[in-house]
């Protein structure tokens, strides 16, 4: 649904020079909910701007729906934004207008008119739960409410792909779940694309299917967080499962050993001590539920050195686990 | 010298004040209209050409609209410089070429209109200025065209700092009608003028001085409310805390 090939940015300033995205591609599959986190100056606000060209690439090509957006005439471009709903941290909505006017400007823009527009905003405040504040002005609402009518405005033209520019980002952790699941709810009850960007793990874990890496302005991983966290050395599952910095213990074996789907069930402390006899002791562990699925990370220490323990980590691996010699 | 105890002499001050405001109100009011026809647009302008704005490449050309901001630059600083008194009488041969004399009422409006634009449109730019570039991005995103941008968006979004630079804008425009007064133009100063300094008459000096006085109030009061209202809706703090300083900017020329 949104493919981004190649795409570089550099910003010049006065005499500063940054390349903030170099050679970035992605792909977003129609449907699912695509995460991309980072620090902040890594580039992925850039990234997300250069999805709809509110920041035109130097170079690559950006094709959403179908439609090359960066081969386009500035007034095809606009027709072409109109699949393209877009959220912002700061919410960004005219102070001057109420709830209502503000999801209609988007419908104003299209040409949609009067009372089509009037129940066409009604009816998508309904979806974000705010009908009943159709007649307030931005300042008499909550960051939440706000961020509700950031949504509505960006769903009242029936877009295919919904940008979230940190849409969380200025909201307490409460708020942010209530946003979160109504993201989840657009994207399960209308189909939509989503393409957010984020520098919070919490949000990856609670509504992605996808995610990506991003770093310096370059990529580092991406792919579908069930496959992530099966691989080995992904940086994007060490962060979903922190398990804190590898522990000095001389003399021993540290493992991570990574379970999901069905493999999240067996007793697998247990099976090492009765298999092989070892006194296992359990250092960490972090479970989560992602994508609906349990997954976990678990941290063992194993007395004695790695070359002693290959039977039972081949076991494990065996099984369906993914097992990392944590320090190796 | 009028005698004050003359029999006529308050309807005759009566008469002559309200001949007096009728070409006061007429000469600030229609220069008034045209300022806000031609300032408004101007004001988009300086802010939308300048690099980085909404117009910052007209015609697809970037060089253009570096020209245009350029040439709008020197218009407005050229217009809000010029010292009143001898832009009114350089423009002269303008003012006759378009109203046909440089005499009366409606030949002052030419030199007012001129010297408020300018003024006017800075108020506009300031007050653009201060509208959240993500509200211009917002729009954008929606498929907003620029003209939409800019009618839909940043002029409601700046209509309460706008309001209160009008006032201002009035009020140096009733300032400037006065000295119009004074060569030919009628309205209050020519009153001032002739009844109050060549004829010695403290009392039709001091009534022009109320009138003004209260013709500035109300405009003023008026200006105020309306900012309040818009205000109420948009951000009330910054639009109050910005026209001070947006006052202070533009008023030491006046």
């Amino acid at each position: 649904m949104i493919s981004v090939q190649h795409v570089s940015k550099t910003f010049r300033s006065g005499g500063t020079v940054t390349a903030a995205l170099q050679d970035v591609s992605l792909e977003v599959a129609e449907g699912e909910i695509f995460g991309v986190i980072g620090q902040s100056g890594a580039g992925k606000s850039t990234l997300i701007r250069a999805v709809n060209l509110l920041e035109r690439p130097d170079s690559g090509t950006v094709t959403v729906d179908g439609d090359e957006l960066t081969a386009l005439s500035p007034a095809a471009l606009r027709t072409a934004r109109r699949k393209i709903g877009m959220v912002f941290q700061h919410f960004n909505l005219l102070a001057g207008r109420t709830v209502r006017g503000n999801v209609e400007l988007g419908l104003e823009i299209i040409g949609v008119d009067g009372e089509q527009r009037r129940r066409r905003a009604l009816e998508i405040l309904e979806l974000v739960g705010l009908d009943d504040k159709a007649g307030a002005y931005p300042s008499e609402l909550s960051g939440g409410q706000k961020q509700r009518v950031g949504i509505a405005r960006a769903l009242a033209g029936n877009p295919k792909v919904l940008l979230s520019d940190e849409a969380t980002s200025a909201l307490d952790p409460e708020t942010t779940r209530s946003i979160l699941d109504l993201v989840k709810k657009i994207n399960t009850e209308l189909g939509l694309t989503v393409l957010l960007i984020t520098h919070e793990m919490d949000v990856v874990k609670r509504v992605c299917d996808s995610a990506a890496l991003i770093e310096g302005g370059r990529i580092i991983e991406q792919g579908r967080i069930v496959e992530l966290i099966s691989t080995a050395g992904s940086r994007l599952a060490h962060e979903l499962f922190p398990l804190g910095d590898p522990p000095s213990r001389p003399g021993d074996t540290v493992i991570d050993i990574t379970f999901s789907g069905g493999s999240a069930d067996s007793p697998v402390i247990a099976q090492l001590a009765r298999t092989y006899g070892l006194d296992v002791s359990i250092l960490g562990a972090a479970i989560e539920t992602i994508g609906g699925n349990q997954a976990g990370r678990t941290r063992l220490a194993l007395p004695g050195n790695p070359a002693g323990h290959a039977a039972p980590i081949a076991d494990l691996r065996r099984q369906g686990m993914l097992v990392e010699i944590v320090g190796e | 010298m009028i005698d004050p105890s003359a029999p006529d002499f308050w309807s005759g001050l009566f008469q002559v004040l309200l001949v007096g405001t009728g070409q006061t109100l007429y000469m600030v009011g229609v220069s008034l209209l045209i300022t806000i026809i031609v300032g408004l647009p101007l004001g988009i302008l300086l802010v939308g050409t300048e690099s980085g704005g909404l117009f910052e490449s007209p015609f697809g050309s970037r060089r253009a609209g570096r020209v245009i901001n350029r040439v709008l630059e020197f218009v407005v600083n050229l217009g809000r410089s010029v010292p009143f008194i001898i832009l009114m009488v350089a423009l002269i041969p303008f003012t006759r070429l378009v109203v046909g004399t440089f005499i009366g009422p409606t030949a002052a409006i030419v030199p007012l209109a001129v010297v408020a634009i300018p003024f006017f449109a800075r108020m506009v730019e300031i007050a653009i200025k201060e509208v959240d570039t993500g509200l211009i991005e917002a729009a954008e995103s929606l498929g907003a065209t620029r003209w939409q941008i800019v009618s839909k968006v940043l002029v409601p979004e700046a209509l309460s700092p706008m309001i209160l630079g009008l006032s201002t804008t009035v009020t140096s425009i009733i300032n400037f009608s006065a000295m119009v007064g004074t060569v030919a133009g009628g309205g209050l100063g020519d009153v001032a003028v002739r009844y109050g300094y060549q004829r010695y008459s403290t009392i039709h000096m001091v009534a022009v001085i109320i009138v003004i006085f209260a013709i500035v109030m109300v405009l003023q009061g008026l200006a105020t409310l309306l900012a309040k209202r818009f205000a109420h809706k948009s951000r009330p703090t910054r639009a109050e805390k910005a026209s001070p300083a947006l006052r202070a900017s533009v008023m030491p020329g006046t």
